[in-house]
Protein backbone atom coordinates (compact mmCIF):
# COMPACT_ATOMS: atom_id res chain seq x y z
CA UNK A 1 0.00 0.00 0.00
CA UNK A 2 2.63 2.50 1.15
CA UNK A 3 4.91 1.15 -1.54
CA UNK A 4 2.31 1.95 -4.17
CA UNK A 5 2.16 5.56 -3.07
CA UNK A 6 5.93 5.83 -2.94
CA UNK A 7 6.15 4.57 -6.51
CA UNK A 8 3.49 7.07 -7.64
CA UNK A 9 5.38 9.92 -5.97
CA UNK A 10 8.71 8.71 -7.35
CA UNK A 11 7.40 8.65 -10.89
CA UNK A 12 6.00 12.16 -10.49
CA UNK A 13 9.23 13.55 -9.11
CA UNK A 14 11.43 12.04 -11.79
CA UNK A 15 9.27 13.54 -14.50
CA UNK A 16 9.72 17.03 -13.13
CA UNK A 17 13.47 17.15 -13.57
CA UNK A 18 13.02 16.70 -17.30
CA UNK A 19 12.50 20.44 -17.83
CA UNK A 20 15.28 21.83 -15.72
CA UNK A 21 15.05 25.53 -16.65
CA UNK A 22 11.33 25.74 -16.11
CA UNK A 23 11.76 23.85 -12.84
CA UNK A 24 14.38 26.32 -11.59
CA UNK A 25 12.30 29.34 -12.61
CA UNK A 26 9.29 27.94 -10.72
CA UNK A 27 11.29 27.25 -7.56
CA UNK A 28 12.66 30.80 -7.63
CA UNK A 29 9.20 32.28 -8.33
CA UNK A 30 7.74 30.39 -5.35
CA UNK A 31 10.53 31.68 -3.11
CA UNK A 32 9.90 35.22 -4.40
CA UNK A 33 6.18 34.96 -3.53
CA UNK A 34 7.17 34.21 0.02
CA UNK A 35 9.94 36.84 0.02
CA UNK A 36 7.50 39.58 -0.99
CA UNK A 37 5.46 39.02 2.17
CA UNK A 38 8.61 39.33 4.24
CA UNK A 39 9.52 42.49 2.32
CA UNK A 40 6.11 43.94 3.21
CA UNK A 41 6.70 43.19 6.90
CA UNK A 42 10.15 44.83 6.73
CA UNK A 43 8.76 47.92 4.98
CA UNK A 44 5.97 48.33 7.56
CA UNK A 45 8.47 47.99 10.40
CA UNK A 46 10.65 50.74 8.94
CA UNK A 47 7.88 53.08 10.17
CA UNK A 48 6.66 51.48 13.39
CA UNK A 49 8.21 49.85 16.45
CA UNK A 50 5.54 47.20 16.91
CA UNK A 51 2.58 45.59 15.15
CA UNK A 52 -0.16 44.21 17.37
CA UNK A 53 2.28 44.48 20.30
CA UNK A 54 5.08 42.46 18.68
CA UNK A 55 8.46 43.73 17.49
CA UNK A 56 9.93 42.99 14.10
CA UNK A 57 11.87 39.84 15.03
CA UNK A 58 8.88 38.38 16.79
CA UNK A 59 6.64 39.04 13.79
CA UNK A 60 9.26 37.49 11.51
CA UNK A 61 9.21 34.38 13.73
CA UNK A 62 5.43 34.11 13.36
CA UNK A 63 5.74 34.72 9.63
CA UNK A 64 8.53 32.13 9.25
CA UNK A 65 6.67 29.32 11.02
CA UNK A 66 3.55 30.09 8.95
CA UNK A 67 5.56 30.27 5.70
CA UNK A 68 7.27 26.93 6.31
CA UNK A 69 3.99 25.28 7.28
CA UNK A 70 2.19 26.69 4.25
CA UNK A 71 5.06 25.67 1.97
CA UNK A 72 4.85 22.07 3.21
CA UNK A 73 1.06 22.06 2.85
CA UNK A 74 1.28 23.52 -0.64
CA UNK A 75 3.73 20.78 -1.61
CA UNK A 76 1.44 17.96 -0.48
CA UNK A 77 -2.11 19.36 -0.65
CA UNK A 78 -1.70 22.10 -3.26
CA UNK A 79 -2.78 19.87 -6.13
CA UNK A 80 -6.24 19.69 -4.61
CA UNK A 81 -6.66 22.90 -6.62
CA UNK A 82 -6.85 20.60 -9.66
CA UNK A 83 -9.95 18.89 -8.26
CA UNK A 84 -12.43 20.85 -10.42
CA UNK A 85 -10.49 19.75 -13.50
CA UNK A 86 -10.53 16.13 -12.31
CA UNK A 87 -14.28 16.37 -11.80
CA UNK A 88 -14.98 18.16 -15.07
CA UNK A 89 -12.92 15.81 -17.22
CA UNK A 90 -14.08 12.67 -15.44
CA UNK A 91 -10.59 11.78 -14.17
CA UNK A 92 -12.03 11.66 -10.69
CA UNK A 93 -14.20 8.69 -11.68
CA UNK A 94 -11.03 6.83 -12.54
CA UNK A 95 -9.64 7.51 -9.06
CA UNK A 96 -12.83 6.02 -7.57
CA UNK A 97 -12.28 2.76 -9.44
CA UNK A 98 -8.83 2.17 -7.98
CA UNK A 99 -8.44 0.27 -4.69
CA UNK A 100 -6.78 3.30 -3.05
CA UNK A 101 -8.23 6.24 -1.13
CA UNK A 102 -9.36 9.10 -3.35
CA UNK A 103 -7.84 11.79 -1.16
CA UNK A 104 -4.30 10.38 -1.04
CA UNK A 105 -4.53 9.66 -4.76
CA UNK A 106 -5.31 13.31 -5.53
CA UNK A 107 -2.61 14.45 -3.12
CA UNK A 108 0.24 12.29 -4.37
CA UNK A 109 -1.07 12.14 -7.93
CA UNK A 110 0.68 15.32 -8.95
CA UNK A 111 3.21 16.38 -6.32
CA UNK A 112 4.98 19.41 -7.72
CA UNK A 113 8.45 19.62 -6.30
CA UNK A 114 8.90 23.08 -7.79
CA UNK A 115 6.70 24.30 -4.96
CA UNK A 116 9.63 23.59 -2.63
CA UNK A 117 10.67 27.24 -3.09
CA UNK A 118 8.19 28.49 -0.49
CA UNK A 119 9.33 25.94 2.08
CA UNK A 120 13.00 26.67 1.51
CA UNK A 121 12.44 30.41 1.95
CA UNK A 122 10.35 29.77 5.06
CA UNK A 123 13.10 27.61 6.55
CA UNK A 124 15.66 30.33 5.84
CA UNK A 125 13.45 32.91 7.54
CA UNK A 126 13.03 30.55 10.49
CA UNK A 127 16.77 30.20 10.98
CA UNK A 128 17.04 34.00 10.89
CA UNK A 129 14.14 34.53 13.30
CA UNK A 130 15.37 31.91 15.79
CA UNK A 131 18.81 33.52 15.80
CA UNK A 132 17.44 37.05 16.31
CA UNK A 133 14.95 36.37 19.09
CA UNK A 134 15.96 35.72 22.68
CA UNK A 135 14.82 32.17 23.26
CA UNK A 136 15.52 30.25 26.47
CA UNK A 137 16.20 26.95 24.77
CA UNK A 138 15.05 23.65 26.28
CA UNK A 139 14.54 20.21 24.75
CA UNK A 140 10.80 20.85 24.63
CA UNK A 141 11.31 24.05 22.65
CA UNK A 142 13.73 22.38 20.27
CA UNK A 143 11.04 19.79 19.61
CA UNK A 144 8.45 22.54 19.16
CA UNK A 145 10.58 24.21 16.46
CA UNK A 146 10.34 21.01 14.43
CA UNK A 147 6.80 20.03 15.34
CA UNK A 148 5.13 23.45 14.90
CA UNK A 149 5.66 23.80 11.12
CA UNK A 150 4.62 20.18 10.58
CA UNK A 151 1.48 20.54 12.68
CA UNK A 152 0.84 23.86 10.92
CA UNK A 153 1.17 22.10 7.58
CA UNK A 154 -1.41 19.50 8.66
CA UNK A 155 -3.77 22.32 9.72
CA UNK A 156 -3.30 24.10 6.39
CA UNK A 157 -3.70 20.79 4.55
CA UNK A 158 -6.98 20.12 6.37
CA UNK A 159 -8.21 23.59 5.49
CA UNK A 160 -7.28 22.85 1.90
CA UNK A 161 -9.24 19.58 1.89
CA UNK A 162 -12.37 21.10 3.43
CA UNK A 163 -12.25 24.17 1.17
CA UNK A 164 -11.74 22.10 -1.98
CA UNK A 165 -14.46 19.62 -1.06
CA UNK A 166 -16.80 22.51 -1.87
CA UNK A 167 -15.94 21.89 -5.52
CA UNK A 168 -17.99 18.68 -5.44
CA UNK A 169 -21.07 20.88 -5.20
CA UNK A 170 -20.00 24.17 -6.76
CA UNK A 171 -18.62 24.16 -10.27
CA UNK A 172 -16.84 27.48 -9.78
CA UNK A 173 -15.93 26.80 -6.18
CA UNK A 174 -12.19 26.89 -6.70
CA UNK A 175 -11.77 30.61 -6.24
CA UNK A 176 -13.78 30.47 -3.01
CA UNK A 177 -11.51 27.63 -1.88
CA UNK A 178 -8.43 29.69 -2.78
CA UNK A 179 -9.75 32.54 -0.67
CA UNK A 180 -9.83 30.30 2.37
CA UNK A 181 -6.47 28.59 1.77
CA UNK A 182 -4.37 31.55 0.64
CA UNK A 183 -6.35 33.77 2.99
CA UNK A 184 -5.30 31.60 5.93
CA UNK A 185 -1.72 31.90 4.79
CA UNK A 186 -1.98 35.69 4.77
CA UNK A 187 -3.73 35.66 8.14
CA UNK A 188 -1.19 33.44 9.91
CA UNK A 189 1.78 35.54 8.76
CA UNK A 190 1.01 38.20 11.40
CA UNK A 191 0.28 37.91 15.13
CA UNK A 192 -3.47 37.45 15.54
CA UNK A 193 -3.53 40.55 17.78
CA UNK A 194 -3.34 42.61 14.57
CA UNK A 195 -6.85 41.46 13.69
CA UNK A 196 -10.06 42.00 15.59
CA UNK A 197 -13.73 41.12 15.80
CA UNK A 198 -15.32 38.24 13.93
CA UNK A 199 -12.48 38.14 11.39
CA UNK A 200 -10.08 37.14 14.18
CA UNK A 201 -12.51 34.72 15.79
CA UNK A 202 -13.19 33.00 12.47
CA UNK A 203 -9.67 32.82 11.04
CA UNK A 204 -7.94 32.09 14.35
CA UNK A 205 -10.30 29.59 15.94
CA UNK A 206 -12.90 28.28 13.47
CA UNK A 207 -10.21 27.87 10.82
CA UNK A 208 -7.64 27.14 13.53
CA UNK A 209 -5.11 29.59 12.06
CA UNK A 210 -3.87 30.84 15.44
CA UNK A 211 -2.39 27.40 16.16
CA UNK A 212 -0.24 27.38 13.02
CA UNK A 213 2.28 30.00 14.09
CA UNK A 214 0.96 32.47 16.66
CA UNK A 215 0.64 30.24 19.72
CA UNK A 216 3.79 28.18 19.01
CA UNK A 217 5.71 31.46 18.61
CA UNK A 218 4.38 32.68 21.98
CA UNK A 219 5.60 29.45 23.58
CA UNK A 220 9.04 29.78 21.99
CA UNK A 221 9.30 33.40 23.13
CA UNK A 222 7.94 32.65 26.64
CA UNK A 223 5.38 35.41 26.13
CA UNK A 224 1.95 35.42 27.71
CA UNK A 225 -0.94 35.62 25.25
CA UNK A 226 -2.06 39.28 25.06
CA UNK A 227 -5.53 37.92 24.38
CA UNK A 228 -5.51 36.12 27.72
CA UNK A 229 -5.28 32.51 26.55
CA UNK A 230 -3.50 29.97 28.81
CA UNK A 231 0.18 29.18 28.12
CA UNK A 232 -0.65 25.59 27.21
CA UNK A 233 -2.12 26.79 23.88
CA UNK A 234 1.43 27.12 22.55
CA UNK A 235 1.95 23.37 22.83
CA UNK A 236 -1.33 21.94 21.60
CA UNK A 237 -0.99 22.56 17.88
CA UNK A 238 -0.31 18.83 17.14
CA UNK A 239 -3.63 18.01 18.81
CA UNK A 240 -5.40 20.78 16.90
CA UNK A 241 -3.80 19.45 13.72
CA UNK A 242 -5.03 15.94 14.50
CA UNK A 243 -8.56 17.19 15.12
CA UNK A 244 -8.47 19.27 11.94
CA UNK A 245 -7.28 16.26 9.93
CA UNK A 246 -10.10 14.10 11.32
CA UNK A 247 -12.69 16.75 10.46
CA UNK A 248 -11.20 17.14 6.99
CA UNK A 249 -11.27 13.38 6.46
CA UNK A 250 -14.93 13.20 7.46
CA UNK A 251 -15.87 16.15 5.23
CA UNK A 252 -14.03 14.56 2.31
CA UNK A 253 -15.77 11.21 2.84
CA UNK A 254 -19.13 12.89 3.03
CA UNK A 255 -18.42 14.88 -0.15
CA UNK A 256 -17.24 11.85 -2.13
CA UNK A 257 -20.30 9.85 -1.07
CA UNK A 258 -22.47 12.56 -2.58
CA UNK A 259 -20.40 12.79 -5.74
CA UNK A 260 -22.45 11.98 -8.81
CA UNK A 261 -19.99 12.51 -11.61
CA UNK A 262 -20.43 14.82 -14.54
CA UNK A 263 -21.75 12.09 -16.82
CA UNK A 264 -20.98 11.83 -20.46
CA UNK B 1 -13.56 52.00 -35.92
CA UNK B 2 -16.95 50.30 -35.65
CA UNK B 3 -15.25 46.93 -35.54
CA UNK B 4 -13.33 47.98 -32.43
CA UNK B 5 -16.51 49.21 -30.76
CA UNK B 6 -18.05 45.80 -31.43
CA UNK B 7 -14.99 44.12 -29.97
CA UNK B 8 -15.28 46.23 -26.82
CA UNK B 9 -18.90 45.20 -26.51
CA UNK B 10 -17.92 41.58 -27.07
CA UNK B 11 -15.36 41.87 -24.28
CA UNK B 12 -18.05 43.25 -21.97
CA UNK B 13 -20.47 40.46 -22.85
CA UNK B 14 -17.91 37.70 -22.70
CA UNK B 15 -17.05 38.32 -19.07
CA UNK B 16 -20.63 38.95 -18.05
CA UNK B 17 -21.40 35.31 -18.84
CA UNK B 18 -19.08 34.07 -16.09
CA UNK B 19 -21.18 35.52 -13.32
CA UNK B 20 -20.45 32.88 -10.72
CA UNK B 21 -16.70 33.23 -11.25
CA UNK B 22 -17.01 36.99 -10.92
CA UNK B 23 -18.74 36.66 -7.54
CA UNK B 24 -16.20 34.11 -6.35
CA UNK B 25 -13.45 36.54 -7.31
CA UNK B 26 -15.26 39.31 -5.51
CA UNK B 27 -15.37 37.20 -2.33
CA UNK B 28 -11.60 36.79 -2.59
CA UNK B 29 -11.15 40.55 -3.06
CA UNK B 30 -13.18 41.27 0.06
CA UNK B 31 -11.51 38.72 2.35
CA UNK B 32 -8.04 39.88 1.36
CA UNK B 33 -9.24 43.48 1.73
CA UNK B 34 -10.23 42.77 5.34
CA UNK B 35 -6.89 41.12 6.11
CA UNK B 36 -4.87 43.91 4.47
CA UNK B 37 -6.91 46.60 6.19
CA UNK B 38 -6.19 45.06 9.61
CA UNK B 39 -2.43 45.01 9.03
CA UNK B 40 -2.23 48.50 7.55
CA UNK B 41 -4.52 50.06 10.15
CA UNK B 42 -2.38 48.45 12.88
CA UNK B 43 0.59 50.22 11.26
CA UNK B 44 -0.88 53.72 11.03
CA UNK B 45 -3.17 53.61 14.09
CA UNK B 46 -0.71 55.29 16.47
CA UNK B 47 0.51 57.97 14.06
CA UNK B 48 0.16 58.67 10.34
CA UNK B 49 2.89 57.10 8.19
CA UNK B 50 4.09 58.88 5.05
CA UNK B 51 0.91 60.99 5.05
CA UNK B 52 -1.42 57.96 5.44
CA UNK B 53 -3.80 58.18 8.38
CA UNK B 54 -6.35 55.45 9.09
CA UNK B 55 -8.90 56.77 6.56
CA UNK B 56 -6.28 57.15 3.82
CA UNK B 57 -4.89 53.65 4.54
CA UNK B 58 -8.37 52.13 4.36
CA UNK B 59 -9.13 53.96 1.11
CA UNK B 60 -5.79 52.83 -0.32
CA UNK B 61 -6.53 49.17 0.50
CA UNK B 62 -10.10 49.00 -0.85
CA UNK B 63 -9.41 51.11 -3.91
CA UNK B 64 -6.47 48.78 -4.61
CA UNK B 65 -8.68 45.68 -4.14
CA UNK B 66 -11.14 47.14 -6.65
CA UNK B 67 -8.55 48.33 -9.15
CA UNK B 68 -6.49 45.16 -9.21
CA UNK B 69 -9.03 43.24 -11.25
CA UNK B 70 -9.91 46.31 -13.32
CA UNK B 71 -6.34 46.86 -14.53
CA UNK B 72 -5.53 43.08 -14.22
CA UNK B 73 -2.39 42.81 -12.13
CA UNK B 74 -1.67 39.17 -12.77
CA UNK B 75 -0.41 37.75 -16.01
CA UNK B 76 -2.80 36.28 -18.53
CA UNK B 77 -1.83 33.96 -21.31
CA UNK B 78 -4.65 33.97 -23.86
CA UNK B 79 -2.61 35.52 -26.66
CA UNK B 80 0.36 33.44 -25.63
CA UNK B 81 -1.71 30.26 -26.01
CA UNK B 82 -2.83 31.34 -29.48
CA UNK B 83 0.75 32.00 -30.45
CA UNK B 84 1.87 28.63 -29.10
CA UNK B 85 -0.82 26.74 -30.97
CA UNK B 86 -0.41 28.81 -34.15
CA UNK B 87 -3.97 30.18 -34.03
CA UNK B 88 -2.49 33.66 -33.93
CA UNK B 89 -2.05 33.43 -37.70
CA UNK B 90 -5.81 33.67 -38.06
CA UNK B 91 -5.87 36.77 -35.84
CA UNK B 92 -3.07 38.37 -37.82
CA UNK B 93 -4.82 37.91 -41.15
CA UNK B 94 -8.07 39.50 -40.00
CA UNK B 95 -8.80 43.06 -41.17
CA UNK B 96 -7.75 44.71 -37.94
CA UNK B 97 -4.67 45.62 -36.02
CA UNK B 98 -4.17 42.79 -33.54
CA UNK B 99 -2.94 44.99 -30.69
CA UNK B 100 -5.76 47.53 -31.14
CA UNK B 101 -8.35 44.77 -31.35
CA UNK B 102 -7.17 43.17 -28.12
CA UNK B 103 -7.04 46.57 -26.41
CA UNK B 104 -10.64 47.24 -27.45
CA UNK B 105 -11.68 43.88 -26.01
CA UNK B 106 -9.78 44.59 -22.81
CA UNK B 107 -11.51 47.97 -22.41
CA UNK B 108 -14.84 46.19 -22.73
CA UNK B 109 -13.76 43.72 -20.08
CA UNK B 110 -12.72 46.64 -17.89
CA UNK B 111 -16.12 48.29 -18.26
CA UNK B 112 -17.81 45.14 -16.96
CA UNK B 113 -15.24 44.76 -14.22
CA UNK B 114 -16.07 48.26 -12.91
CA UNK B 115 -19.57 47.07 -12.03
CA UNK B 116 -18.80 43.74 -10.41
CA UNK B 117 -15.20 43.96 -9.25
CA UNK B 118 -14.46 47.64 -8.60
CA UNK B 119 -17.59 49.20 -7.11
CA UNK B 120 -18.51 46.43 -4.60
CA UNK B 121 -15.17 46.25 -2.72
CA UNK B 122 -14.95 50.05 -2.56
CA UNK B 123 -18.51 50.30 -1.22
CA UNK B 124 -17.89 47.52 1.32
CA UNK B 125 -14.66 49.19 2.49
CA UNK B 126 -16.41 52.56 2.75
CA UNK B 127 -19.29 51.08 4.76
CA UNK B 128 -17.14 49.14 7.21
CA UNK B 129 -14.30 51.58 7.85
CA UNK B 130 -13.54 55.31 7.91
CA UNK B 131 -13.06 56.28 4.27
CA UNK B 132 -11.66 59.30 2.48
CA UNK B 133 -13.79 60.52 -0.41
CA UNK B 134 -12.23 63.02 -2.81
CA UNK B 135 -13.69 66.38 -3.89
CA UNK B 136 -16.00 66.42 -6.94
CA UNK B 137 -13.25 67.75 -9.24
CA UNK B 138 -11.14 64.64 -8.57
CA UNK B 139 -13.67 62.05 -9.79
CA UNK B 140 -13.21 62.61 -13.56
CA UNK B 141 -9.42 62.76 -13.08
CA UNK B 142 -9.54 59.46 -11.21
CA UNK B 143 -11.62 57.87 -13.97
CA UNK B 144 -9.08 58.95 -16.60
CA UNK B 145 -6.21 57.78 -14.41
CA UNK B 146 -7.78 54.35 -13.86
CA UNK B 147 -8.38 53.87 -17.61
CA UNK B 148 -4.80 54.92 -18.35
CA UNK B 149 -3.68 52.39 -15.74
CA UNK B 150 -5.64 49.69 -17.58
CA UNK B 151 -4.07 50.70 -20.91
CA UNK B 152 -0.53 50.56 -19.48
CA UNK B 153 -1.31 47.20 -17.89
CA UNK B 154 -2.67 45.92 -21.21
CA UNK B 155 0.47 47.15 -22.99
CA UNK B 156 2.73 45.27 -20.58
CA UNK B 157 0.64 42.08 -20.72
CA UNK B 158 0.62 42.25 -24.51
CA UNK B 159 4.41 42.39 -24.64
CA UNK B 160 4.73 39.58 -22.10
CA UNK B 161 2.51 37.42 -24.28
CA UNK B 162 4.46 38.35 -27.38
CA UNK B 163 7.61 36.85 -25.85
CA UNK B 164 6.03 33.52 -26.80
CA UNK B 165 7.03 34.21 -30.41
CA UNK B 166 10.64 33.80 -29.29
CA UNK B 167 10.46 31.69 -26.12
CA UNK B 168 7.71 29.35 -27.43
CA UNK B 169 6.46 29.11 -23.84
CA UNK B 170 6.09 32.34 -21.88
CA UNK B 171 4.55 30.82 -18.77
CA UNK B 172 7.73 31.37 -16.76
CA UNK B 173 7.86 35.07 -17.69
CA UNK B 174 4.15 35.60 -17.11
CA UNK B 175 4.25 33.79 -13.75
CA UNK B 176 7.18 35.88 -12.61
CA UNK B 177 5.31 39.05 -13.61
CA UNK B 178 2.26 37.90 -11.66
CA UNK B 179 4.46 37.26 -8.64
CA UNK B 180 6.25 40.62 -8.52
CA UNK B 181 3.65 42.99 -10.05
CA UNK B 182 1.79 43.42 -6.74
CA UNK B 183 4.89 44.75 -5.01
CA UNK B 184 6.09 46.89 -7.93
CA UNK B 185 2.67 48.48 -8.53
CA UNK B 186 2.12 49.41 -4.91
CA UNK B 187 -0.61 46.85 -4.14
CA UNK B 188 1.12 45.11 -1.23
CA UNK B 189 2.46 48.23 0.51
CA UNK B 190 1.93 51.88 -0.49
CA UNK B 191 4.96 52.99 -2.45
CA UNK B 192 5.27 55.99 -0.12
CA UNK B 193 6.15 53.54 2.68
CA UNK B 194 9.16 52.21 0.79
CA UNK B 195 12.72 53.44 1.29
CA UNK B 196 13.57 56.43 -0.87
CA UNK B 197 15.90 54.58 -3.26
CA UNK B 198 13.21 51.97 -4.01
CA UNK B 199 10.63 54.69 -4.62
CA UNK B 200 12.96 56.52 -7.03
CA UNK B 201 13.68 53.33 -8.96
CA UNK B 202 10.04 52.24 -9.15
CA UNK B 203 8.58 55.59 -10.20
CA UNK B 204 11.01 55.52 -13.14
CA UNK B 205 9.24 52.36 -14.39
CA UNK B 206 5.66 52.00 -15.69
CA UNK B 207 4.56 49.76 -12.78
CA UNK B 208 3.40 52.37 -10.21
CA UNK B 209 1.30 54.00 -12.94
CA UNK B 210 -0.96 50.94 -13.10
CA UNK B 211 -2.25 51.13 -9.55
CA UNK B 212 -0.50 53.51 -7.17
CA UNK B 213 -1.00 56.47 -9.54
CA UNK B 214 -4.83 56.19 -9.75
CA UNK B 215 -4.96 55.70 -5.96
CA UNK B 216 -2.77 58.80 -5.45
CA UNK B 217 -5.09 60.78 -7.74
CA UNK B 218 -8.11 59.60 -5.73
CA UNK B 219 -6.45 60.43 -2.40
CA UNK B 220 -5.36 63.79 -3.85
CA UNK B 221 -1.75 63.12 -3.00
CA UNK B 222 0.56 65.30 -5.05
CA UNK B 223 -0.05 67.11 -8.35
CA UNK B 224 -2.75 65.15 -10.21
CA UNK B 225 -2.10 66.55 -13.67
CA UNK B 226 1.57 65.59 -13.51
CA UNK B 227 0.61 62.02 -12.61
CA UNK B 228 -1.87 61.88 -15.52
CA UNK B 229 0.74 63.25 -17.93
CA UNK B 230 3.21 60.55 -16.90
CA UNK B 231 0.52 57.90 -17.25
CA UNK B 232 -0.26 59.13 -20.76
CA UNK B 233 3.43 59.01 -21.58
CA UNK B 234 3.77 55.42 -20.35
CA UNK B 235 0.55 54.35 -22.10
CA UNK B 236 1.89 55.61 -25.44
CA UNK B 237 5.35 54.19 -24.72
CA UNK B 238 4.25 50.64 -23.88
CA UNK B 239 1.74 50.51 -26.76
CA UNK B 240 4.39 51.72 -29.23
CA UNK B 241 6.90 49.23 -27.87
CA UNK B 242 4.32 46.45 -28.12
CA UNK B 243 3.55 47.44 -31.69
CA UNK B 244 7.25 47.27 -32.54
CA UNK B 245 7.59 43.87 -30.88
CA UNK B 246 4.55 42.59 -32.81
CA UNK B 247 5.81 43.78 -36.19
CA UNK B 248 9.19 42.17 -35.46
CA UNK B 249 7.45 38.95 -34.47
CA UNK B 250 5.20 38.89 -37.52
CA UNK B 251 8.25 38.85 -39.76
CA UNK B 252 9.34 35.74 -37.88
CA UNK B 253 6.08 33.84 -38.13
CA UNK B 254 6.16 30.90 -40.46
CA UNK B 255 2.71 29.80 -41.52
CA UNK B 256 2.56 26.07 -41.97
CA UNK B 257 -0.52 24.54 -43.40
CA UNK B 258 -1.99 22.54 -46.11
Amino acid sequence: MVETYLRLVGARLRGQFAYRTSFTIEVVAQAVVQAIELAAITILFSHVEALGGFDVHEVVLVYAIAATAFGLADLTAGQLNELPTYIRTGSFDVLLLRPLGTLPQVMVGDIRLKRIGRTLFGLGAMVYALAHNEIAWSPAKAALVVVAPVAGAVIFGSVWVVACAVCFWMVEGQEIANTVTYGSNAFTSYPVTVYSGWLRRFMAFVVPGAFVAYYPALALLDRADPLGGPAVLGWVSPLVALAAAVVAGLVWRFAVRHYRGTGS
Amino acid sequence: MRAYAHLALAGFRRYSTYRQAMFAGLAANVVFGLLRTAVLVATVAAAPVAGYDVAAAVTYVWLGQGLLSFVVLWGETQLSERIRTGDVVVDLSRPWHLQAALLAEDLGRGAYSVVVRFVPPVVIGALLFPFRWPGPATWPLFAVSAVLGLVISFGLRFMLNCTTFWLLDSRGVVNMYAVVSGLLCGLIVPLAFMPEWARDVLWATPFPYLLQAPIDVFLERGPQWTVLAWQAFWAVAVLAAGNLVLSRAVRKVVVQGG
